[in-house]
């Protein structure tokens, strides 16, 4: 399955990927991390893995995009 | 399988900005981890990290060096493309990325920026376009727009008092020298990616030693915009891009600027010939070591201690030890005093300045009265007594008075009482034979007839050395 992982203490709330997302994977969680920022969270399944939110994001380490294995099921 | 994933080319942890962190420091939603994230997988994918050198500039992004394990140089305020030329011409092979934001490339760094686009140097030149100074809280730059209201320019920037938007790309487009030109933005998620494209060609240009490229890179500064991180992409799409079109400005093809073609730096032997020392006189090195000299020779513009320095570092050389020598003009060059220093050595040379001589010739007052006291104790002071009237008044050092002038006088040229001063000096030094002189003094002095007056001069000053040597 392709998936979207968000390192929630390195996310800064921005939303640029919650916007770009075209899938509209991602949402801004409830939760706050250490620094203070409220995190993104991945949360569908419709995803292409086509890297689009790991590109906007602007935090370095952030975002890891999981695409699914050859043969896996989607 | 991990499709995208943060870049080797950055370390696992940032461990300079802190123990264990992992986030940048800049604020939410800031252009700047975005473009390093280009950069970083782009060193990836072309098998640079090795030998990537990321010169970073002063502005929000002076940290990279937190965030890129690659090598790192952080340099003045605008002058990372001067820092990378110095680079390059000892790294032959090493990827240069000069990373600057406007105001220090179009700002403080204006010159830097120029000269090396217009000696093509082989460099990646990343200019992070944000119309604003970031890192000092957001005052006008020279990208600034017109109508930006900045910290310094509250009511927006007003044409008639401060001047209009730089377009860099568009000056650097009007230099003949760089090969590659473009400017992208990083509004939107296409243009991410476009910006990418740009940026491995703008690499793969130096990775190919092609020459210099230059990319201008418009970034979101939501902060200082006082925008949301979203709502300022938009704000560069209708008010930033239409001002600095996001386009490419050249793309050579002709691969004949190569940078291969530099001349090399010259060696040893080269340098030789530059300085006219010819080789055939090059002596075997003295079995007796003189000691370290650190030698200043000072007078006024006109008595010639510029050439009694580089003669006396030409003597040195020409007989196989190390010598350095650098000028030093006052301000006032004309008129003034000026100094030359040179310093002897058996051993490599490491800083040519000669800050606390111990030797000193002094052709006029005012180098005696600035210098006396710098001299090291034990240390030799020529005094040209012709002109300088008053004694030396330290007691620690060995002061040797000549009247320098009225002999240059009587040997037929004012003008060479450097020579009865430099003469004198080697010959109660014997930091270099006197014969040595005589034959470096025709390989620096063009003039055939001033070349006798020169030599008969050295005579005139080993007459008087032999006649006075209770003195030395
Ligand atoms: C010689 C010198 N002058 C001025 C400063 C103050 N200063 C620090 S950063 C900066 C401007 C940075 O703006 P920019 O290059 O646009 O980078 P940004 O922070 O926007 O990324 C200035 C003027 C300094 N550090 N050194
Ligand atoms: S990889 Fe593409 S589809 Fe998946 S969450 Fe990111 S932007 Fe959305
Ligand atoms: S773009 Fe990155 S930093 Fe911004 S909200 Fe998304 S994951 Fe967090
Ligand atoms: S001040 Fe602007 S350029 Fe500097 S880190 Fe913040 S958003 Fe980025």
């Amino acid at each position: 399955m392709n998936r979207v992982e968000i390192h929630k203490e390195e996310c800064k709330g921005c939303r640029l990927c919650v916007d770009a997302c075209p899938k509209h994977c991602l949402i801004p969680g409830s939760g706050i991390n250490n620094i203070g920022y409220q995190f993104i969270e991945f949360e569908s399944e419709r995803c292409t893995a086509c890297g689009i939110c790991y590109y906007v994001c602007p935090e370095l380490g952030a975002i890891t995009v999981h695409k699914k294995d050859k043969g896996e099921t989607p | 399988m991990i499709k995208h994933q943060k870049p080797r080319a950055f370390f696992d942890t940032f461990e300079r900005k802190g123990p264990g962190q992992k986030n940048t420091h800049y604020c939410p939603g800031c252009g700047h981890g975005t473009a390093h994230k280009l950069i970083a997988e782009l060193i990836d994918e072309l098998h640079i990290q090795d030998r990537t050198i990321f010169c970073s500039p002063v502005g929000c992004s002076v940290f990279a060096y937190y965030y890129f394990d690659t090598g790192n140089i952080q340099c003045s305020h605008g002058r990372a493309p001067a820092v990378a030329t110095g680079i390059r011409r000892t790294h032959k092979d090493s990827i240069l990325i000069s990373y600057q934001g406007d105001g220090d490339l179009a700002g403080i760094g204006t010159a830097e920026i120029i000269h090396a686009a217009n000696r093509g140097e082989n460099l990646t030149v990343f200019f992070i376009n944000n119309a604003i100074y970031g890192m000092t809280g957001g005052q006008l730059a020279p990208t600034t727009l017109i109508g930006q209201s900045t910290l310094t320019s509250p009511g927006g920037r007003v044409q008639s008092r401060d001047g209009s938007p730089i377009g860099m790309a568009e000056i650097m487009d009007a230099i003949k020298t760089p090969v590659f030109i473009e400017r992208v933005s990083l509004a939107t998620p296409g243009k991410v990616m476009r910006a990418r494209k740009v940026f491995k060609k703008a690499l793969l240009n130096q990775v190919q030693k092609r020459g210099f490229s230059f990319v201008e890179v418009l970034s979101p500064c939501p902060v200082n915009w006082k925008l949301t991180p979203s709502r300022a992409r938009r704000w560069m799409e209708e008010k930033l891009e239409p001002v600095f079109p996001v386009m490419n400005f050249r793309e050579t093809e002709d691969l004949k600027i190569n940078k291969e073609t530099i001349p090399p730096v010259l060696k040893g032997e080269d340098l030789l010939n530059v300085f006219r020392v010819n080789k055939d006189q090059l002596h075997p090195p003295k079995a007796k070591e003189i000691s370290d000299q650190f030698v200043k020779i000072s007078g006024f513009g006109g008595q010639g201690v510029m050439s009694a320095g580089v003669l006396l570092a030409n003597c040195v050389i020409a007989e196989g030890r190390n010598a350095t020598w650098i000028p030093s003009y006052g301000p006032a060059m004309r008129g003034g005093t000026a100094n030359a220093s040179v310093i002897v050595s058996g051993k490599n040379i490491g800083s040519p300045l000669v800050d606390y001589p111990n030797v000193l010739i002094a052709m006029n007052l005012p180098s005696l009265n600035i210098f006396e006291e710098k001299v090291l104790p034990g240390g030799f002071i020529f005094i040209n007594s012709s002109i300088i009237t008053r004694k030396v008044k330290r007691e620690d050092v060995k002061s040797i008075y000549v009247p320098a002038s009225d002999m240059a006088k009587q040997g037929g040229m004012l003008a060479a009482a450097n020579v009865i001063m430099l003469s004198l000096y080697m010959l109660a030094s014997k930091v270099s034979d006197i014969q040595t002189l005589k034959k470096v003094i025709p390989l620096s002095i063009k003039k055939k007839e001033y070349i006798d007056v020169n030599l008969k001069i050295v005579d005139i000053a080993i007459e008087f050395y032999e006649k006075n040597k209770d003195a030395f």
